[in-house]
Parts: C-alpha cells; structure tokens; sequence
C-alpha cells in the first residue's frame, strides 16, 4: 500500500471528528447485529419474550447450542423452549466441510489449469475459446440451474454429493479470468530457462508457475470457499435429504420446522452462529487477503 | 498481496503476452503453426467439460425447453411461443416484475449512495484495513444466514427492533409481514449486507484516482463539494458503472432472503422473479413456462447491462 496519506494542510477538526463519527456508526451499524445474534443464542428460548429489550442475554444458559449441537434431551429441548424438532448439525456440518471442500479444490485447480493454456501456451483460436468462456460470466445461475436439475436428475445424481459438486468442480469464468491475469504478469524467463533444461509443461507448471501464483491462487481459493460455503440455492434444489444437506438449507429447514409464532429464537441464533463461524474464523486469520482482493476481484 | 488491486498487474500482464510473442520468426512450419495446441488442448481439457455441460448445453436446453411443455415426467412436448403468450398474459409475472423492479431500486438506490459515503470516508479519513475488514464482514456470510438474524432482529413481538421503535415511541412495524413493508424491508437487509463490499469496490476505484489532481483543485482554491463534482466524480465513472453494472445484476436475482423470510408473501406482495421461476418449476413442476420466464430474465440481465455500458460509458475512462 502507498503511504500518501493525503498530504493536504489539515481540514477543520469538526470536520474531522464528524468523519470518525459517521465511520463509529457505519461499524457499529454493522457489527451490532453480529453481538445481538451471540446475545440471543445465549439467552433462554423462554425467557426471551419477557426480556425484548433486555441487552445483556435473557436468563443466561448454553441451551441453545446444546440444543443445536444435539447435546441436550428432547424433553429438555422443549422445556427450553426449543421445538424438540431434531437438527443434525454435525452432519450438515461435515456435509458443508465436504462440499465446499471439493467444489474448491476441484474448481480452482481445473481453472488454473486452463488459465495456464490461456495465459502461457500458443495456440490457434487461444483468444477465441477465451472470450466465449468469458460470455458464460453474463448467463444468471438461476438460467442454468434448471436444466442442470434435470441433467443431475437424470443422471440419477440427486441428493448426492456428486450432484451437488458437478456443477462448480471444473470452472468459472471468474476463475480462470483472475488467474489468467496473474500467469500473464509473471516473468517469463525462468519458465524460458526451464525449457531450454528441457522440461516439459507439466513441470513448469507444477513446479514454477503454480508455487509462484500461490499468493493468488489462495486467495481465489478463499474466496471460492467462502462462497460455496455460503451457497444455497443449488443446493436447496438437489440436496434437500439429511445425508447430503448443507448447513444453508439445514438452518432454512430448522426454521420452518417450528410452529408458527413460536420460534426457536435462541435455536436459531445459535445455529446460524455456530454456521458462519468458519467464515469469522477465516476472516479473523485472512481477513487482510479477502480485504485487499476487493478491488480486483469484484469488477471483473 | 497488495498487487491485488492494482491495475499496473493488468497492464504489465497485457505488456508481458505481447513482448513474449514478439521474438517468434516470420516463417512457421505446420508444427509451429499449431504451437502448444496438443499440451493446450490438456489444460483446458476439464475446464472445457465443466463449460460444456454445465454452461453451453444448459443454456441451449434451457432456451430449447422455453419452446415446451415439460413437467418433468415424460418428455417435452413443442408448443412454439405459448409459454411466452401466457407470460404477457400472466398477472403474477407482471406483478413479480414490478415487486423485482421495487426491490431493485430501493436496494440499489440506497446501496450505492451509502456505499459511495462510506468509500469517501475509508479514503479521507479511516483507510485502515480494519475498519474495510469490518465493514466487509456481513458480505461473507451467507445470504441465509443475515436473513434469519434479521428475520429475528425485525420480528413483530419481540424484535429489538420493534422494540427500541416502542421505546421512542414509534408504532411497531410488521416489518416481513405487511405487503407494504416486505419488499423495502428485504431491500434494507441487503442494503446492509452489501455495502461495506460495494463501498471497497468504490474505493478500490477512488484510490486509483492520482493524488496531484486533488492537490492541484486545492490549489485554485476548489471548494470539497466543487472537487467532489468536478474531479472525484468524473474520473470515477468507469469503476462506479462498473460497480452498477455487477450489483444491478445481482440485485435483480435476489433469491436467498426472500425464500427464507416471508417465502414470496403476504399475498404476492415479495415474490420476486426468481422466487416465481423457482415456484413455476419445483412448486408446479412446470419447467417449459419456468424456463420461459428464465429466459426473460436473462434478456433483461443482458439489456441492463449493455445499457448500462453504452449509457454510461463505463468502458471509457476520463484520465486519459
């Protein structure tokens, strides 16, 4: 980063200050809800209702995620004020683990791979194949989900892991745009040194351009993870049975399992914590990457 | 890391294709014609699976299938344009394209202004990557996830909420489940999640713009508004299109926080284009007239951007 703070005579103070106080409220205004949800899962289910306003968590207990976490009786479940509804949150749990693993490592490989072609090899109609993979960035997911449904469907692949992976494992286009962007910038004469040694590309690619491309190639990696893990229409479409669901659509389910009007609160507060506690562990020890990936990685 | 954002590692990646086709001889043999094709052919060899069979053939059947009456069982049966008379015709699309529409303005709308406040400030005053770090952090987690916690936050009887409006004397808000209130509410939510995100993209663009423009306004005595308007704005564009252009798009498939709060109600009052395709299909196994109305929102995806762009002119930059 450049360190051209910028170099002006000092504004007005008030001016300043008033900066800093919108920047508090814009933090506060986003990191608020976050506590409200850790309040709220460490609260009684019951004793919610009495304690609306309440800030500190209302009658303090780990029911909740006992309860999420399968630790806790049905009978205490229901004294609790949980539904007594059964969430296998260990599963969905692996089930997400898996999931976002495979979709992954499948995906930003095979897409680093051909960004390798795009970016390092010659060959004729190169730019071509390029640019018609690029105009796959424009099709909406929602446009291809259902005739993928009905290929997977067909292929006998619903409520498998396989058919919630396929989709995702090879490529995107962002994929390999992103990567392809960074094999062009790199230098070449190392690569040109290793084949005059005579290897071969598979060499170079494993063993130069792919550790020199760590940097952001596990961005892109983070960043894919955070959004398979998050995902939830695909995988509410093919997925919906106990053994293959995923976090996203166990916690939806959770919810419309409750009667009406009497939710599971707490339940649900601690489910969805427990869920995105991944991505807040991610983001505690990578946040900085994902920060300053921003820029580039969203426009194109 | 840092290299990241900049725009240099494109240029020089640009720079760097050209200078390594540069020393190749004039006169090829076949051989060299066809260059690296076979080892090429390897690399993209699963990427090309992946694009075949999950973009290209989908999206010719999905077009194909617009054309059908298809309810899953059986085979698609060819009814020309019928799916596409039925949509003119069809109350409940129109209704979803204008709740679409509503929710496309109001979240947009309030997005970008809020996030064009927030990029100022992260670049005049608070340029730590906290702060980025914590404003970011709502992005990251799942859509279903910020939905519930407000699905909770704004709950009728007990959401704090409601609650702090009772406080200060304000009625309470059936916020989810009044019509009027369900789709700006749901507009709110992603407001929320998406503008520290959108706020960093700006920004991104904000520090592209070269500091001696700022110094020299400053010297001819420019107001902050008058720089503002005049240098920050314009110089800006591309990147603010750009940024349009990305959460227009996806502003108009909203799915996820409708699907787990109000489910498209009360009434029709949040079904939106996505949820209705979404109900056509897996709620009346009619896959021929969802897909259909999938095609109709790819076209309308299609125009926004390419009016976007040559409207705009996002793809031409004033810092030349």
């Amino acid at each position: 980063m450049t360190t051209s703070t910028i170099t002006r005579k000092k504004p007005l103070n008030w001016r300043r200050i008033g900066a800093w106080v919108l920047v508090a409220v814009a933090v506060a205004v986003t990191i608020a809800p976050f506590l409200w949800m850790l309040r709220t899962a460490l609260s009684s289910n019951s004793a919610l209702a009495s304690n609306a306003g309440n800030l500190l968590p209302a009658d303090f207990s780990w029911g909740a995620f006992k309860r999420v976490l399968g630790l806790q009786s049905t009978e205490e479940a229901i004294a609790d004020g949980g539904s007594g509804a059964a969430i296998n949150f260990w599963l969905y749990l692996r089930n997400s683990v898996i999931f976002a693993t495979i979709t992954t490592a499948g995906q930003v490989f095979f897409s680093a791979m051909a960004a390798y072609a795009f970016a390092r090899l010659r060959w004729p109609g190169r730019n071509k194949v390029f640019a018609v993979f690029l105009t796959t960035m424009m099709v909406p997911p929602i446009f291809t989900a259902l005739p993928n449904f009905l290929m997977i469907k067909n292929l006998g692949l619903l409520n498998t892991m396989a058919g919630m992976s396929l989709p995702f494992l090879f490529m995107t286009p962002f994929a390999i745009f992103f990567l392809r962007q960074f094999f062009l910038s790199m230098s070449r004469e190392v690569e040109e040194a290793a084949m005059l040694d005579g290897a071969k590309h598979l060499r170079i690619f494993f063993q130069i351009v792919l550790p020199n491309a760590a940097a952001p190639i596990a961005t892109l990696a983070l960043l894919t993870f955070i959004g398979q893990w998050n995902e939830y229409f695909w995988p509410l479409l093919v997925g919906q049975d106990e053994n293959v669901r995923v976090l996203t659509v166990g916690l939806s389910v959770f919810k419309s399992q409750s009667p009406q009007g009497a939710l599971d609160w707490s339940g649900l507060m601690a489910g969805t914590l427990v869920a995105a506690l991944p991505i807040f562990l991610l983001f505690i020890a990578f946040g900085k990457k994902v920060v300053n990936s921003i820029g580039f990685s969203g426009i194109k | 890391m840092t290299t990241l954002t900049k725009q240099p590692g494109r240029a020089s990646g640009r720079s760097g294709s050209h200078h390594g086709r540069k020393p190749q001889p004039a006169k090829r043999s076949m051989t060299s014609r066809l260059g690296d094709l076979k080892i090429a052919l390897f690399f993209i060899f699963p990427a090309v699976i992946g694009f075949v069979a999950f973009f290209l053939i989908p999206t010719i059947r999905g077009i194909y299938l617009s054309f059908t009456e298809y309810s899953i069982l059986g085979e698609p049966t060819w009814i020309g344009i019928d799916n596409y008379t039925a949509i003119f015709a069809d109350e409940l699309f129109w209704n979803a394209m204008g709740v679409t529409l509503q929710y496309v303005a109001l979240n947009i709308g309030f997005q970008t202004v809020i996030a064009l406040g927030l990029a100022l400030l992260m670049h005049r005053v608070a340029k730590s990557t906290f702060i980025r770090g914590a404003l970011l952090l709502p992005f990251l987690v799942a859509n279903v996830i910020v939905a519930l916690l407000w699905f909770w936050m704004l709950d009728y009887q007990l959401g704090i909420v409601n609650e702090i409006m009772s406080w200060v004397g304000l009625p309470r808000v059936a916020f989810f489940g009044s019509e009027q209130w369900a789709i700006p509410t749901i507009a709110f939510v992603n407001v929320w999640r998406h503008m520290g995100y959108t706020a960093l993209l700006i920004f991104a663009g904000l520090q592209s713009i070269p500091n001696h423009l700022y110094e020299v306004a400053n010297l001819d005595g420019a107001s902050p508004t008058r720089t503002f308007w005049s240098v920050t704005m314009p110089l800006l564009r591309p990147v603010l299109v750009l940024v349009l252009v990305v959460t227009v798009i996806g502003s108009f498939q909203v799915f996820d926080t409708v699907a787990v709060t109000t489910n498209g109600g009360p009434v029709n009052a949040s079904r939106v284009i996505q949820m209705y395709i979404y109900q056509k299909a897996f709620g009346e196994s009619d896959f021929g007239y969802a897909s259909a109305l999938s095609v109709i929102l790819f076209v309308i995806l299609a125009l926004v951007a390419f009016v976007q762009m040559k409207f705009l002119k996002g793809n031409e930059s004033d810092l030349d």
